[in-house]
């Protein structure tokens, strides 16, 4: 593995290790953004309101459920193509649930003697949400986003399965050779990438999160 | 719809292999678990950098772990071994903090009370400690159960998968029907597993069940 790893033709290139990370975080990327775009709006609007809380919540649980393998497959068929988008479908419909939940959570979690004090003070309900609600609620839509970044990472490896680029490749390409270095070399990779996405949104949840929510 | 009653013993054989792949890691999981937060509360230093540590564990990827494993252990890397191994890592590494905050939700006067009428230590644990936790602990099983369930599947990508070989299977075939057989019937061994553990914890915790609430004698 470590012959593999330190072999530097092995790093540069169209096929080599920099472009395989780039490719792995371009379809991370671009899911979670997607899923981002989605889910927050409709998580808000449910937490804001309190209507829909149970499909927020159930989405979730039943989400944890769904094989993500299999919902790559079938997105695979049903689009009848492999490729890019395909993958993007099914990690984007990873991505949604976690993010919907955990933000429906985090605005539903903030006490209404806060939000009735907010009212009090005559702000309306687009400043409750902005100013009040979703400060309050940052820790958990941040943790949702991050749990959402680990399902895609993960499952963005299983994307060479049908054909597209990313760490998986390695596994995959590593496990029809028999070459195991190859696999151990992209499930290696594929890990620190998780685990740097992982601190990078810890760093994200610390920065961002108000200093009043720290105390105590 | 012809495709599954052809099928059907192939089906049930990966049916049969997922539920083996998906609950014997819990239990592995739960065994390791109890006695490991059980240490984590009686030596408190040790509570954190435990659950830190299962929180980075936790945070791997499935498919990763699936191949690291055979690498760090010598196992052979198409072995359902690695499978068992991967998953009872991640059940440990959730469990553990919800057995540590069970645990630590005994309420401290009844502790004393089980030392004052004579419970040793490990008597405390059975009968009275784990007991109280298990609202805690069944919370995290749940959650481990459901999540083992649907990664299992995975597995397929390095030919052990469980129902997860039925994707792999009409992805190869460009066939839809075995995966959403796959897709279906992992759903439903996940929402019947989650049901179970709902029932056990009910019997568990017979107390729990009372509605009113005991009125206490002044």
């Amino acid at each position: 593995m470590w012959q593999y790893l330190t072999d530097s033709y092995n790093w540069s290139g169209n096929e080599g290790i920099w472009a395989r990370i780039l490719q792995h975080l371009w379809y991370t990327f671009a899911a979670l953004g997607l899923s981002v775009v989605i889910a927050l709006p409709i998580g808000l609007r449910i937490g804001h309101t309190r209507r829909g809380a149970f499909l927020a919540i159930n989405l979730g649980n039943a989400a944890r459920a769904l094989p993500s393998l299999g919902l790559l497959m079938i997105a695979v068929l049903l689009t009848n193509q492999i490729g890019f988008l395909p993958v993007l479908i099914a990690l984007v419909a990873l991505g949604i649930p976690p993010i919907l939940a955990s933000t429906y959570a985090g605005l539903s979690g903030v006490d209404p003697a806060t939000i009735d004090a907010a009212r009090g003070m005559g702000m309306t309900g687009r400043e409750i949400l902005t100013k009040v609600e979703i400060p309050i609620g940052l820790p958990l839509i941040i943790s949702g986003i991050r749990s959402a970044t680990l399902q895609i990472v993960s499952t963005a490896t299983i994307a060479a399965l049908v054909s597209l680029g990313g760490l998986g490749r390695y596994v995959v390409d590593g496990l029809k050779l028999r070459d195991f270095p190859q696999m151990f070399t992209g499930a290696l990779l594929v890990a620190l990438l998780a685990i740097v996405l992982d601190a990078v949104f810890a760093l994200i949840g610390r920065i961002t999160v108000s200093e009043g929510l720290k105390i105590g | 719809m012809r495709w599954i009653g052809d099928n059907l013993g192939l089906i049930w054989e990966q049916l049969r292999e997922h539920i083996y792949l998906a609950i014997i890691p819990v239990i592995l999981g739960l065994i390791i678990s109890v006695p490991l937060g059980y240490v984590a509360t009686r030596y408190s230093w040790l509570a954190n950098p435990l659950i830190a540590f299962g929180g980075l564990l936790y945070s791997l990827p499935s498919i990763a772990l699936f191949i690291v494993i055979p690498a760090l252990l010598g196992t052979k890397v198409l072995s359902t071994i690695n499978i068992i191994i991967a998953l009872t890592l991640y059940t440990v590494s959730l469990l553990i903090r919800n057995v540590i905050d069970g645990l630590r939700s005994v309420p401290p006067d009844v502790r004393q009370s089980a030392i004052a009428v004579g419970y040793g230590p490990l008597h405390r644990l059975v009968a009275v400690d784990l007991p109280i936790a298990v609202p805690v602990i069944f919370a995290g099983l749940r959650v481990v159960t459901v999540a083992n369930i649907s990664m299992v599947s995975v597995g397929a990508v390095i030919g052990i998968g469980g129902l997860g070989e039925l994707f792999t299977l009409g992805f190869q075939k460009d066939f839809l029907t075995p995966v959403v057989v796959g897709v279906v019937l992992s759903l439903a061994l996940a929402l019947v597993a989650d049901l179970i553990l709902v029932s056990l914890q009910r019997v568990l915790t017979p107390w729990a069940r009372v509605s009113t609430p005991v009125v206490e004698v002044a």
